[in-house]
């Protein structure tokens, strides 16, 4: 089963939709509760992120027998130190992103954490790509 | 336990979802940073938190979390109070401070 889904930048009252979405068709296929916590993590960061830091992207998922494979591709500042990016507690958010509660620097890390594949690639300047990979078992 | 049991132990105003209040309570997460409540909360929890804006409805609604509870007198803003209607899960309100509302709901779940 393949969805689509497309995220501005900026607009925070949708962000989530795609992540409810997806809960929701997962829940469908009676796919086992713990792994869709899971998804529904990873994948609202993910997105969450895009909102947050990008100018618009794209969500891209495909479902299988086997697990879901979401790619992520935003048009946006990419980011320059991914490593850095990855640490816990860094975060460029802006002042009025954090006061909302975003942007406490634990949004790819509970990425990281909730994924079997988790892969960034990233250009400064022109975006970024996510790949998340979680498995049924 | 549930929601409506906390309501009354805690009294508590409910802003919207009133149909929620049977949902049961396994716990309480106290947080403002969301991306904590999504990492670490657990389905059943009352979130305890100052955050008004539409976005913790999203969380909530992720996590299947039991309620929210505004803390200080914080009142849910509009788009907030039409997600939880959509959702079935409680915003309910407290005039003390997230410390003191931990303590008291850590009490009685205890």
């Amino acid at each position: 089963m393949h969805l689509e889904f497309n995220v501005e930048g900026g607009d925070f009252s949708n962000a989530g939709s795609a992540s409810s979405q997806i809960k929701r068709v997962l829940k469908q296929l009676n796919i086992d509760p713990s792994v869709i916590k899971r998804v529904v993590v990873a994948l609202y960061e993910a997105e969450v992120n895009i909102v947050a830091h990008a100018y618009r992207g794209k969500i891209d998922a495909e479902i299988s027998s086997s697990g879901i494979v979401l790619k992520l591709e935003d048009e946006g500042p990419g980011i320059p130190d991914v490593e850095k990016a990855m640490t816990k507690g860094f975060s460029t958010a802006s002042k009025e992103v954090r006061e909302m509660g975003f942007g406490a620097g634990m949004g790819l890390p509970n990425i990281s954490d909730n994924s079997d594949v988790f892969t960034i690639d990233t250009i400064v300047g022109k975006g970024t790509s996510l790949n998340i990979e979680i498995k049924f078992r | 336990m549930i929601v409506k049991d906390v309501i009354e132990k805690l009294n508590l105003e409910i802003f919207s979802a009133p149909e929620g209040v049977d949902r049961v309570v396994k716990g309480g997460y106290t947080s403002d940073l969301l991306s904590d409540v999504m990492g670490h909360a657990r389905e059943g929890q009352i979130w305890i938190t100052l955050q008004t804006h539409k976005n913790v409805m999203a969380v909530a609604t992720l996590k299947d979390l039991a309620a929210i509870i505004l803390v200080k007198g914080f009142k849910p803003e509009a788009d907030t109070i039409e997600a939880s209607l959509a959702e079935g899960i409680p915003i309910l309100g407290s005039n003390l401070e997230a410390f003191e509302l931990s303590g008291e709901l850590f009490n009685i779940l205890k």
